[in-house]
Protein backbone atom coordinates (compact mmCIF):
# COMPACT_ATOMS: atom_id res chain seq x y z
CA UNK A 1 0.00 0.00 0.00
CA UNK A 2 1.13 3.38 -0.43
CA UNK A 3 2.12 4.27 3.12
CA UNK A 4 2.87 7.81 1.94
CA UNK A 5 -0.56 8.70 1.27
CA UNK A 6 -1.80 6.75 4.93
CA UNK A 7 0.95 7.42 7.42
CA UNK A 8 -0.82 6.59 10.39
CA UNK A 9 -1.90 3.46 9.07
CA UNK A 10 -0.30 0.27 10.81
CA UNK A 11 2.71 -0.90 8.42
CA UNK A 12 0.98 -4.67 8.50
CA UNK A 13 -2.29 -3.96 7.13
CA UNK A 14 -3.41 -4.86 3.42
CA UNK A 15 -6.80 -3.09 3.08
CA UNK A 16 -8.43 -4.68 0.37
CA UNK A 17 -12.28 -3.33 1.42
CA UNK A 18 -12.17 -0.11 -0.36
CA UNK A 19 -15.89 -1.14 -1.61
CA UNK A 20 -17.17 -1.31 1.76
CA UNK A 21 -15.40 2.44 2.86
CA UNK A 22 -12.25 4.06 1.81
CA UNK A 23 -8.87 4.93 4.29
CA UNK A 24 -8.34 8.33 4.87
CA UNK A 25 -5.83 9.89 3.06
CA UNK A 26 -3.55 12.32 5.82
CA UNK A 27 -4.43 15.38 3.83
CA UNK A 28 -8.60 14.54 4.37
CA UNK A 29 -7.84 13.81 8.17
CA UNK A 30 -5.35 17.29 8.13
CA UNK A 31 -8.49 19.51 6.47
CA UNK A 32 -11.11 18.13 8.82
CA UNK A 33 -8.69 18.85 12.10
CA UNK A 34 -8.36 22.64 10.69
CA UNK A 35 -12.30 22.69 10.40
CA UNK A 36 -13.30 21.26 14.00
CA UNK A 37 -9.78 23.35 15.42
CA UNK A 38 -10.47 27.07 14.07
CA UNK A 39 -13.56 26.91 11.88
CA UNK A 40 -16.24 25.50 13.38
CA UNK A 41 -19.42 27.06 13.18
CA UNK A 42 -23.37 27.21 12.63
CA UNK A 43 -23.72 27.32 8.67
CA UNK A 44 -26.73 29.70 7.72
CA UNK A 45 -26.90 31.84 10.83
CA UNK A 46 -24.40 33.80 9.95
CA UNK A 47 -24.33 36.67 12.64
CA UNK A 48 -20.69 35.81 13.16
CA UNK A 49 -17.53 35.57 11.73
CA UNK A 50 -17.29 31.65 12.56
CA UNK A 51 -21.06 31.43 11.66
CA UNK A 52 -19.97 33.41 8.24
CA UNK A 53 -16.59 31.20 7.84
CA UNK A 54 -18.78 27.70 8.12
CA UNK A 55 -21.57 28.78 5.84
CA UNK A 56 -19.47 29.82 3.21
CA UNK A 57 -17.02 26.18 3.41
CA UNK A 58 -20.36 24.32 3.07
CA UNK A 59 -21.77 25.62 0.21
CA UNK A 60 -18.30 25.28 -1.56
CA UNK A 61 -18.01 21.93 -0.63
CA UNK A 62 -21.55 22.08 -2.70
CA UNK A 63 -19.62 23.94 -5.54
CA UNK A 64 -16.90 21.37 -5.59
CA UNK A 65 -18.46 18.14 -5.92
CA UNK A 66 -20.71 20.17 -8.73
CA UNK A 67 -17.45 20.82 -10.91
CA UNK A 68 -15.90 17.53 -9.49
CA UNK A 69 -18.87 15.69 -11.60
CA UNK A 70 -19.35 18.25 -14.44
CA UNK A 71 -22.78 18.43 -13.05
CA UNK A 72 -25.57 20.75 -15.19
CA UNK A 73 -25.36 24.38 -13.74
CA UNK A 74 -29.42 24.05 -13.08
CA UNK A 75 -28.48 21.38 -10.35
CA UNK A 76 -28.69 21.35 -6.89
CA UNK A 77 -26.52 19.45 -4.18
CA UNK A 78 -28.42 17.73 -1.52
CA UNK A 79 -26.52 16.56 1.51
CA UNK A 80 -27.58 13.56 3.43
CA UNK A 81 -26.02 11.06 5.72
CA UNK A 82 -25.11 9.07 2.90
CA UNK A 83 -26.07 7.39 -0.40
CA UNK A 84 -28.63 5.10 1.38
CA UNK A 85 -30.08 7.91 3.15
CA UNK A 86 -30.45 9.96 -0.19
CA UNK A 87 -32.09 7.00 -1.83
CA UNK A 88 -34.62 7.03 0.87
CA UNK A 89 -35.43 10.70 0.50
CA UNK A 90 -36.04 10.25 -3.03
CA UNK A 91 -37.80 7.17 -3.08
CA UNK A 92 -39.81 8.46 0.15
CA UNK A 93 -40.54 12.15 -1.31
CA UNK A 94 -41.49 11.19 -5.11
CA UNK A 95 -45.01 12.90 -4.62
CA UNK A 96 -48.25 10.51 -6.07
CA UNK A 97 -48.49 12.93 -9.66
CA UNK A 98 -44.81 11.12 -10.64
CA UNK A 99 -45.18 7.69 -9.06
CA UNK A 100 -48.95 6.62 -8.82
CA UNK A 101 -50.71 3.57 -8.94
CA UNK A 102 -50.47 1.04 -11.69
CA UNK A 103 -47.33 2.84 -12.12
CA UNK A 104 -43.46 0.80 -12.81
CA UNK A 105 -40.41 0.95 -10.90
CA UNK A 106 -37.61 -0.50 -12.66
CA UNK A 107 -35.17 -1.60 -10.63
CA UNK A 108 -31.51 -3.57 -11.22
CA UNK A 109 -31.14 -6.23 -9.60
CA UNK A 110 -27.59 -5.80 -8.84
CA UNK A 111 -28.81 -2.58 -6.88
CA UNK A 112 -27.77 -2.86 -3.29
CA UNK A 113 -29.97 -3.28 -0.66
CA UNK A 114 -30.56 0.79 -0.05
CA UNK A 115 -31.71 0.90 -3.40
CA UNK A 116 -34.35 -1.82 -3.49
CA UNK A 117 -36.00 -1.66 0.19
CA UNK A 118 -37.28 2.52 -0.35
CA UNK A 119 -38.85 1.47 -3.58
CA UNK A 120 -39.94 -1.77 -2.34
CA UNK A 121 -41.75 0.49 0.47
CA UNK A 122 -42.94 3.16 -2.16
CA UNK A 123 -44.23 0.35 -4.49
CA UNK A 124 -46.18 -1.13 -1.13
CA UNK A 125 -47.83 2.35 -0.38
CA UNK A 126 -48.78 3.10 -3.87
CA UNK A 127 -49.59 0.22 -5.12
CA UNK A 128 -47.35 0.73 -8.10
CA UNK A 129 -45.37 -2.16 -9.61
CA UNK A 130 -41.80 -3.53 -9.01
CA UNK A 131 -39.85 -4.51 -11.90
CA UNK A 132 -36.36 -5.47 -12.14
CA UNK A 133 -33.94 -5.89 -14.75
CA UNK A 134 -32.27 -9.19 -14.38
CA UNK A 135 -28.35 -9.94 -15.09
CA UNK A 136 -26.43 -12.75 -17.23
CA UNK A 137 -23.95 -15.36 -15.40
CA UNK A 138 -21.69 -12.18 -15.95
CA UNK A 139 -23.38 -10.16 -13.78
CA UNK A 140 -23.97 -7.34 -16.78
CA UNK A 141 -27.67 -6.13 -17.36
CA UNK A 142 -29.28 -8.49 -19.94
CA UNK A 143 -29.50 -5.97 -23.46
CA UNK A 144 -33.61 -7.76 -23.96
CA UNK A 145 -34.82 -6.59 -20.04
CA UNK A 146 -34.14 -3.30 -21.37
CA UNK A 147 -37.94 -3.69 -22.51
CA UNK A 148 -38.97 -3.69 -19.39
CA UNK A 149 -38.52 -0.11 -19.34
CA UNK A 150 -42.46 1.29 -21.05
CA UNK A 151 -44.77 3.86 -21.04
CA UNK A 152 -45.69 2.82 -17.87
CA UNK A 153 -42.53 3.46 -15.89
CA UNK A 154 -42.14 5.69 -13.58
CA UNK A 155 -38.87 5.50 -12.43
CA UNK A 156 -35.39 3.51 -13.36
CA UNK A 157 -32.69 2.80 -10.98
CA UNK A 158 -29.25 1.04 -11.34
CA UNK A 159 -25.87 1.69 -9.84
CA UNK A 160 -23.51 2.72 -11.66
CA UNK A 161 -20.89 0.06 -10.59
CA UNK A 162 -22.45 -2.73 -9.12
CA UNK A 163 -21.02 -3.80 -5.17
CA UNK A 164 -21.32 -7.26 -5.31
CA UNK A 165 -19.74 -8.23 -8.58
CA UNK A 166 -18.44 -5.01 -10.24
CA UNK A 167 -19.82 -4.95 -13.16
CA UNK A 168 -19.95 -1.24 -15.18
CA UNK A 169 -23.98 -0.34 -16.22
CA UNK A 170 -24.32 1.02 -19.53
CA UNK A 171 -25.76 3.56 -18.00
CA UNK A 172 -26.25 6.27 -21.31
CA UNK A 173 -27.91 3.35 -23.01
CA UNK A 174 -30.04 3.27 -20.03
CA UNK A 175 -30.70 7.07 -19.29
CA UNK A 176 -31.77 7.08 -22.92
CA UNK A 177 -34.23 4.14 -23.13
CA UNK A 178 -36.08 6.30 -19.51
CA UNK A 179 -35.55 9.25 -21.10
CA UNK A 180 -38.03 8.16 -24.06
CA UNK A 181 -40.45 7.08 -22.34
CA UNK A 182 -40.61 9.76 -19.87
CA UNK A 183 -39.11 8.34 -16.83
CA UNK A 184 -37.35 9.67 -13.80
CA UNK A 185 -33.63 8.20 -13.89
CA UNK A 186 -31.99 7.73 -10.71
CA UNK A 187 -27.96 6.66 -10.42
CA UNK A 188 -26.08 5.33 -7.71
CA UNK A 189 -23.12 6.52 -8.15
CA UNK A 190 -21.83 4.69 -4.78
CA UNK A 191 -19.19 2.60 -6.05
CA UNK A 192 -17.68 4.80 -8.90
CA UNK A 193 -17.25 8.23 -7.83
CA UNK A 194 -13.59 8.49 -7.57
CA UNK A 195 -12.64 5.37 -9.29
CA UNK A 196 -13.33 7.06 -12.63
CA UNK A 197 -14.05 10.34 -14.34
CA UNK A 198 -17.74 11.29 -14.13
CA UNK A 199 -19.33 13.78 -16.75
CA UNK A 200 -23.02 14.36 -15.48
CA UNK A 201 -23.52 16.02 -18.54
CA UNK A 202 -23.39 13.29 -20.82
CA UNK A 203 -24.84 10.99 -18.21
CA UNK A 204 -28.01 13.33 -18.53
CA UNK A 205 -29.62 11.20 -15.48
CA UNK A 206 -31.90 13.19 -13.29
CA UNK A 207 -30.73 12.33 -9.92
CA UNK A 208 -27.19 11.40 -9.45
CA UNK A 209 -26.39 9.69 -5.01
CA UNK A 210 -23.16 9.24 -3.94
CA UNK A 211 -21.30 8.49 -0.25
CA UNK A 212 -18.54 10.63 0.71
CA UNK A 213 -17.11 7.52 2.86
CA UNK A 214 -16.17 5.68 0.35
CA UNK A 215 -14.57 8.88 -1.94
CA UNK A 216 -11.46 9.44 0.58
CA UNK A 217 -13.88 11.63 2.93
CA UNK A 218 -15.44 10.92 6.34
CA UNK A 219 -18.19 9.06 6.94
CA UNK A 220 -21.79 10.61 8.19
CA UNK A 221 -22.19 12.54 4.79
CA UNK A 222 -23.68 11.89 1.48
CA UNK A 223 -24.77 13.70 -1.70
CA UNK A 224 -28.21 13.79 -3.75
CA UNK A 225 -27.89 15.98 -6.43
CA UNK A 226 -30.10 16.00 -9.59
CA UNK A 227 -32.32 18.19 -11.65
CA UNK A 228 -33.89 21.47 -9.41
CA UNK A 229 -37.33 21.00 -10.93
CA UNK A 230 -37.06 17.31 -9.30
CA UNK A 231 -35.76 17.97 -6.23
CA UNK A 232 -38.48 20.59 -6.11
CA UNK A 233 -40.92 18.15 -5.72
CA UNK A 234 -39.48 15.79 -3.07
CA UNK A 235 -41.28 15.86 0.32
CA UNK A 236 -38.42 16.36 3.16
CA UNK A 237 -37.72 13.01 4.64
CA UNK A 238 -36.94 15.42 7.76
CA UNK A 239 -38.74 18.79 8.79
CA UNK A 240 -37.20 21.10 11.21
CA UNK A 241 -34.61 23.81 11.96
CA UNK A 242 -32.97 25.48 8.86
CA UNK A 243 -35.58 24.16 6.21
CA UNK A 244 -37.97 26.18 6.77
CA UNK A 245 -39.46 29.84 5.34
CA UNK A 246 -42.29 30.65 7.72
CA UNK A 247 -43.78 29.22 10.73
CA UNK A 248 -47.05 29.25 12.50
CA UNK A 249 -48.91 26.92 14.92
CA UNK A 250 -50.48 24.98 12.60
CA UNK A 251 -49.11 25.36 9.33
CA UNK A 252 -45.32 26.03 8.14
CA UNK A 253 -43.38 27.09 4.62
CA UNK A 254 -40.90 25.26 3.58
CA UNK A 255 -37.50 26.80 2.38
CA UNK A 256 -36.56 26.10 -1.05
CA UNK A 257 -34.04 23.46 -2.55
CA UNK A 258 -31.62 22.23 -0.82
CA UNK A 259 -32.25 23.74 2.37
CA UNK A 260 -36.06 22.30 2.66
CA UNK A 261 -34.51 18.76 2.12
CA UNK A 262 -31.32 19.57 4.75
CA UNK A 263 -33.72 20.24 8.30
CA UNK A 264 -31.06 20.47 11.41
CA UNK A 265 -27.56 21.64 11.97
CA UNK A 266 -25.18 20.39 8.99
CA UNK A 267 -22.40 18.08 8.85
CA UNK A 268 -20.08 20.66 8.15
CA UNK A 269 -16.94 19.45 8.95
CA UNK A 270 -17.61 16.32 6.78
CA UNK A 271 -18.58 18.67 4.00
CA UNK A 272 -15.10 20.07 4.62
CA UNK A 273 -13.69 16.34 4.68
CA UNK A 274 -15.87 15.84 1.39
CA UNK A 275 -14.32 18.77 -0.44
CA UNK A 276 -10.77 18.15 0.17
CA UNK A 277 -11.32 14.73 -0.76
CA UNK A 278 -12.31 15.60 -3.73
CA UNK A 279 -9.47 18.22 -4.10
CA UNK A 280 -6.85 15.92 -3.44
CA UNK A 281 -8.51 13.06 -6.19
CA UNK A 282 -8.70 15.91 -8.74
CA UNK A 283 -4.96 16.64 -7.65
CA UNK A 284 -4.12 12.78 -8.40
CA UNK A 285 -5.82 13.23 -11.76
CA UNK A 286 -9.18 11.05 -12.16
CA UNK A 287 -7.87 9.65 -15.64
CA UNK A 288 -4.33 8.58 -13.90
CA UNK A 289 -6.73 6.86 -11.01
CA UNK A 290 -8.76 5.01 -13.43
CA UNK A 291 -5.76 3.90 -15.30
CA UNK A 292 -4.01 3.05 -12.00
CA UNK A 293 -6.92 1.17 -10.67
CA UNK A 294 -7.70 -0.66 -14.09
CA UNK A 295 -4.37 -1.64 -14.16
CA UNK A 296 -4.39 -3.15 -10.90
CA UNK A 297 -7.84 -4.20 -10.94
CA UNK A 298 -6.49 -6.38 -14.03
CA UNK A 299 -3.68 -8.21 -12.33
CA UNK A 300 -5.91 -8.82 -9.38
CA UNK A 301 -8.34 -10.18 -11.41
CA UNK A 302 -5.59 -12.34 -13.96
CA UNK A 303 -4.10 -13.75 -10.36
CA UNK A 304 -7.07 -14.90 -8.52
CA UNK A 305 -8.74 -16.67 -12.19
CA UNK A 306 -5.94 -18.26 -12.75
CA UNK A 307 -5.79 -20.29 -9.65
CA UNK A 308 -7.51 -23.70 -10.01
CA UNK A 309 -9.43 -23.03 -6.05
CA UNK A 310 -10.61 -19.87 -6.57
CA UNK A 311 -13.82 -19.64 -8.40
CA UNK A 312 -14.32 -15.64 -10.03
CA UNK A 313 -17.39 -14.09 -10.42
CA UNK A 314 -19.00 -11.03 -12.71
CA UNK A 315 -17.46 -9.70 -15.71
CA UNK A 316 -15.21 -12.06 -17.77
CA UNK A 317 -11.84 -10.24 -17.49
CA UNK A 318 -12.07 -6.46 -17.13
CA UNK A 319 -14.73 -5.45 -19.88
CA UNK A 320 -16.16 -3.14 -18.38
CA UNK A 321 -15.55 -3.91 -14.20
CA UNK A 322 -14.78 -1.61 -11.71
CA UNK A 323 -12.07 -1.82 -8.74
CA UNK A 324 -13.74 -5.12 -7.17
CA UNK A 325 -13.14 -8.82 -8.04
CA UNK A 326 -16.17 -11.07 -6.40
CA UNK A 327 -14.29 -15.01 -5.99
CA UNK A 328 -14.82 -17.90 -3.82
CA UNK A 329 -12.31 -20.50 -2.32
CA UNK A 330 -13.98 -23.35 -4.00
CA UNK A 331 -15.42 -25.71 -0.59
CA UNK A 332 -14.22 -22.98 1.83
CA UNK A 333 -17.15 -20.20 3.14
CA UNK A 334 -16.01 -16.62 2.78
CA UNK A 335 -16.84 -16.14 5.80
CA UNK A 336 -13.91 -18.66 6.84
CA UNK A 337 -11.86 -17.17 4.62
CA UNK A 338 -12.12 -13.67 5.30
CA UNK A 339 -11.42 -13.91 8.82
CA UNK A 340 -8.54 -16.48 8.23
CA UNK A 341 -7.18 -13.32 5.68
CA UNK A 342 -7.61 -11.25 8.29
CA UNK A 343 -5.26 -13.14 11.02
CA UNK A 344 -2.86 -12.68 8.08
CA UNK A 345 -3.19 -8.83 7.81
CA UNK A 346 -5.08 -9.19 4.89
CA UNK A 347 -9.21 -7.22 4.82
CA UNK A 348 -11.56 -7.89 2.22
CA UNK A 349 -15.51 -8.28 2.81
CA UNK A 350 -16.78 -11.74 2.86
CA UNK A 351 -20.94 -11.81 2.70
CA UNK A 352 -23.82 -11.00 0.28
CA UNK A 353 -22.96 -7.34 0.06
CA UNK A 354 -26.23 -6.18 1.01
CA UNK A 355 -27.26 -7.69 -2.39
CA UNK A 356 -29.21 -10.65 -1.55
CA UNK A 357 -31.84 -10.34 -4.65
CA UNK A 358 -28.59 -10.54 -6.82
CA UNK A 359 -27.19 -13.45 -5.34
CA UNK A 360 -30.33 -15.18 -5.34
CA UNK A 361 -31.38 -14.94 -9.21
CA UNK A 362 -27.60 -15.67 -9.36
CA UNK A 363 -27.76 -19.04 -7.02
CA UNK A 364 -24.62 -17.78 -5.28
CA UNK A 365 -25.18 -17.91 -1.30
CA UNK A 366 -22.23 -15.75 -0.87
CA UNK A 367 -18.30 -14.64 -1.71
CA UNK A 368 -15.48 -13.15 -1.15
CA UNK A 369 -14.80 -9.22 -2.64
CA UNK A 370 -11.89 -8.03 -2.53
CA UNK A 371 -11.85 -4.06 -3.73
CA UNK A 372 -9.53 -1.40 -4.71
CA UNK A 373 -8.41 2.18 -3.97
CA UNK A 374 -5.80 4.51 -5.31
CA UNK A 375 -3.40 3.87 -1.91
CA UNK A 376 -3.74 0.15 -3.15
CA UNK A 377 -0.38 -1.47 -5.07
CA UNK A 378 0.84 -4.56 -6.59
CA UNK A 379 2.40 -5.73 -2.92
CA UNK A 380 -1.00 -6.00 -1.40
CA UNK A 381 -2.07 -8.30 -4.73
CA UNK A 382 0.92 -10.51 -3.35
CA UNK A 383 -0.09 -10.33 0.11
CA UNK A 384 -3.40 -11.63 -0.48
CA UNK A 385 -2.40 -14.73 -2.53
CA UNK A 386 0.12 -15.30 0.02
CA UNK A 387 -2.82 -14.93 2.66
CA UNK A 388 -5.19 -17.76 0.17
CA UNK A 389 -2.46 -20.28 0.08
CA UNK A 390 -2.97 -19.93 4.36
CA UNK A 391 -6.89 -20.67 3.89
CA UNK A 392 -5.52 -23.49 1.67
CA UNK A 393 -3.27 -24.82 4.56
CA UNK A 394 -5.25 -24.58 7.07
CA UNK A 395 -9.07 -26.11 5.56
CA UNK A 396 -6.21 -29.35 4.08
CA UNK A 397 -6.07 -29.94 7.57
CA UNK A 398 -9.44 -31.28 7.51
CA UNK B 1 -5.51 -18.42 17.51
CA UNK B 2 -5.84 -19.80 13.70
CA UNK B 3 -5.67 -23.27 15.27
CA UNK B 4 -7.40 -22.84 17.71
CA UNK B 5 -10.82 -21.72 15.74
CA UNK B 6 -9.74 -23.88 12.55
CA UNK B 7 -9.25 -27.27 15.05
CA UNK B 8 -9.33 -30.51 13.53
CA UNK B 9 -12.37 -31.45 15.37
CA UNK B 10 -14.12 -28.33 13.73
CA UNK B 11 -13.14 -28.99 10.53
CA UNK B 12 -14.13 -32.66 10.42
CA UNK B 13 -17.66 -31.47 11.86
CA UNK B 14 -17.53 -28.80 8.74
CA UNK B 15 -16.67 -31.20 6.22
CA UNK B 16 -19.13 -34.22 6.89
CA UNK B 17 -21.18 -33.48 9.83
CA UNK B 18 -23.67 -36.67 11.12
CA UNK B 19 -26.21 -34.47 11.85
CA UNK B 20 -26.76 -32.75 8.19
CA UNK B 21 -30.30 -33.77 6.27
CA UNK B 22 -33.43 -33.53 6.21
CA UNK B 23 -35.65 -35.07 8.94
CA UNK B 24 -38.92 -36.27 8.32
CA UNK B 25 -42.16 -34.88 10.04
CA UNK B 26 -39.83 -33.16 13.00
CA UNK B 27 -41.97 -31.76 16.20
CA UNK B 28 -40.04 -28.30 16.27
CA UNK B 29 -38.22 -26.54 13.36
CA UNK B 30 -36.67 -22.91 13.53
CA UNK B 31 -34.23 -21.52 10.43
CA UNK B 32 -31.62 -19.10 11.89
CA UNK B 33 -30.11 -16.53 9.26
CA UNK B 34 -27.04 -14.59 9.61
CA UNK B 35 -27.48 -11.69 7.31
CA UNK B 36 -24.10 -10.27 7.44
CA UNK B 37 -22.53 -13.17 5.91
CA UNK B 38 -25.44 -15.78 4.80
CA UNK B 39 -25.21 -18.39 6.69
CA UNK B 40 -28.37 -19.81 6.70
CA UNK B 41 -29.19 -22.81 8.91
CA UNK B 42 -32.54 -24.91 9.68
CA UNK B 43 -32.25 -26.85 12.66
CA UNK B 44 -35.01 -29.76 13.01
CA UNK B 45 -36.13 -31.36 16.17
CA UNK B 46 -37.94 -34.56 17.71
CA UNK B 47 -39.31 -34.57 20.71
CA UNK B 48 -40.83 -37.79 23.19
CA UNK B 49 -41.82 -37.35 26.69
CA UNK B 50 -39.95 -33.96 27.31
CA UNK B 51 -37.21 -35.01 25.64
CA UNK B 52 -34.98 -34.76 22.95
CA UNK B 53 -34.74 -37.82 20.56
CA UNK B 54 -32.97 -36.68 17.69
CA UNK B 55 -32.35 -33.06 15.77
CA UNK B 56 -31.20 -32.94 12.30
CA UNK B 57 -29.83 -29.57 10.48
CA UNK B 58 -29.34 -28.10 6.88
CA UNK B 59 -28.23 -25.20 5.05
CA UNK B 60 -25.27 -23.47 4.11
CA UNK B 61 -23.24 -21.80 6.75
CA UNK B 62 -19.38 -21.47 7.12
CA UNK B 63 -17.62 -23.56 8.89
CA UNK B 64 -17.93 -21.75 12.49
CA UNK B 65 -21.25 -22.37 12.55
CA UNK B 66 -21.75 -25.58 10.76
CA UNK B 67 -19.54 -27.25 12.84
CA UNK B 68 -20.89 -25.54 15.97
CA UNK B 69 -24.29 -26.90 15.00
CA UNK B 70 -23.70 -30.21 14.45
CA UNK B 71 -21.51 -30.33 17.66
CA UNK B 72 -24.44 -28.68 19.82
CA UNK B 73 -26.39 -31.87 18.12
CA UNK B 74 -24.11 -34.23 19.66
CA UNK B 75 -24.46 -32.74 22.78
CA UNK B 76 -28.41 -32.11 23.12
CA UNK B 77 -29.24 -35.69 21.58
CA UNK B 78 -30.89 -37.80 24.35
CA UNK B 79 -30.77 -34.69 26.69
CA UNK B 80 -34.07 -33.66 28.66
CA UNK B 81 -35.35 -29.97 27.58
CA UNK B 82 -34.68 -29.11 30.87
CA UNK B 83 -30.97 -30.02 31.10
CA UNK B 84 -30.98 -28.92 26.94
CA UNK B 85 -31.38 -24.97 28.41
CA UNK B 86 -29.14 -25.38 31.06
CA UNK B 87 -26.46 -26.27 27.69
CA UNK B 88 -28.14 -23.47 26.01
CA UNK B 89 -27.43 -20.92 28.40
CA UNK B 90 -23.75 -22.43 29.88
CA UNK B 91 -22.60 -21.94 26.25
CA UNK B 92 -23.94 -18.58 24.90
CA UNK B 93 -22.05 -17.78 28.61
CA UNK B 94 -18.56 -19.75 27.32
CA UNK B 95 -19.45 -17.46 24.06
CA UNK B 96 -19.49 -14.02 26.26
CA UNK B 97 -16.44 -14.87 27.81
CA UNK B 98 -17.67 -15.34 31.55
CA UNK B 99 -15.47 -18.19 33.22
CA UNK B 100 -17.32 -21.55 33.43
CA UNK B 101 -16.51 -23.82 36.10
CA UNK B 102 -14.84 -27.31 35.70
CA UNK B 103 -18.21 -29.56 36.21
CA UNK B 104 -19.57 -26.81 33.56
CA UNK B 105 -17.26 -26.70 31.46
CA UNK B 106 -17.42 -30.79 31.41
CA UNK B 107 -21.01 -30.38 30.56
CA UNK B 108 -20.13 -28.88 27.32
CA UNK B 109 -17.80 -31.58 26.51
CA UNK B 110 -16.75 -30.95 22.83
CA UNK B 111 -18.42 -27.82 22.57
CA UNK B 112 -15.90 -26.47 24.93
CA UNK B 113 -13.43 -26.55 21.41
CA UNK B 114 -15.79 -22.68 20.34
CA UNK B 115 -14.10 -20.95 24.01
CA UNK B 116 -11.72 -18.88 21.67
CA UNK B 117 -14.96 -17.21 19.70
CA UNK B 118 -14.81 -14.84 23.00
CA UNK B 119 -11.89 -13.33 21.66
CA UNK B 120 -13.29 -12.84 18.25
CA UNK B 121 -16.04 -10.85 17.87
CA UNK B 122 -16.75 -11.37 14.47
CA UNK B 123 -17.47 -15.12 14.59
CA UNK B 124 -19.81 -15.08 17.69
CA UNK B 125 -22.80 -14.81 15.51
CA UNK B 126 -21.06 -18.00 13.72
CA UNK B 127 -20.62 -19.71 16.65
CA UNK B 128 -24.25 -19.29 18.31
CA UNK B 129 -26.56 -19.50 15.42
CA UNK B 130 -27.71 -23.49 15.79
CA UNK B 131 -27.41 -22.40 19.34
CA UNK B 132 -30.25 -19.71 18.88
CA UNK B 133 -32.15 -22.26 16.88
CA UNK B 134 -32.25 -24.93 19.90
CA UNK B 135 -32.78 -21.59 22.44
CA UNK B 136 -36.10 -20.38 20.65
CA UNK B 137 -37.43 -24.23 20.22
CA UNK B 138 -36.75 -24.68 23.74
CA UNK B 139 -38.64 -21.18 24.68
Amino acid sequence: MNRDMLPQLPKSLVYLDHAATSLKPQAVIDRVARYMGTENGSPNRGAHYLSVVSTELYQRSKQTVKTFLNAPKEWEVVYTKNATEALNLVAHGLPQTLVGEEDEIVVAISSHHSNILPWQRLAKSRKSHLRYLYVGQDGSICASELDKITSKTAVVTWPYIANALGNVSPVNLLTEKAKAVGAITVVDGAQAVGHLPIDLMKLNADLFVFSAHKVYAPTGIGVLMGDKSILDQLEPLVLGGDMISFVSEQEAQYAPVPQRLEAGTQNVAAAVGLMQALEWLSEIGMEHIAAYENALTSTLYQALASRPDIDVYGPHGMEPRGSIVSFNVVGVHPHDVASILDTQGVAIRAGHHCCQPLMNAMGVGATCRASIGIYNDESDIEALLNALDKVQEVFSNA
Amino acid sequence: MLNQMYSELILSHNKSSPHKGIMDEPDAVERGHNPNCGDDLTLMVKIEEGRIINAKFTGIGCAISTAATSIMIDLIKGQTLESAKVLVDLYLQLIKGEQLSHSDQRLLKDAMAFSGIKDMPARVKCATLGWHCLRVILE
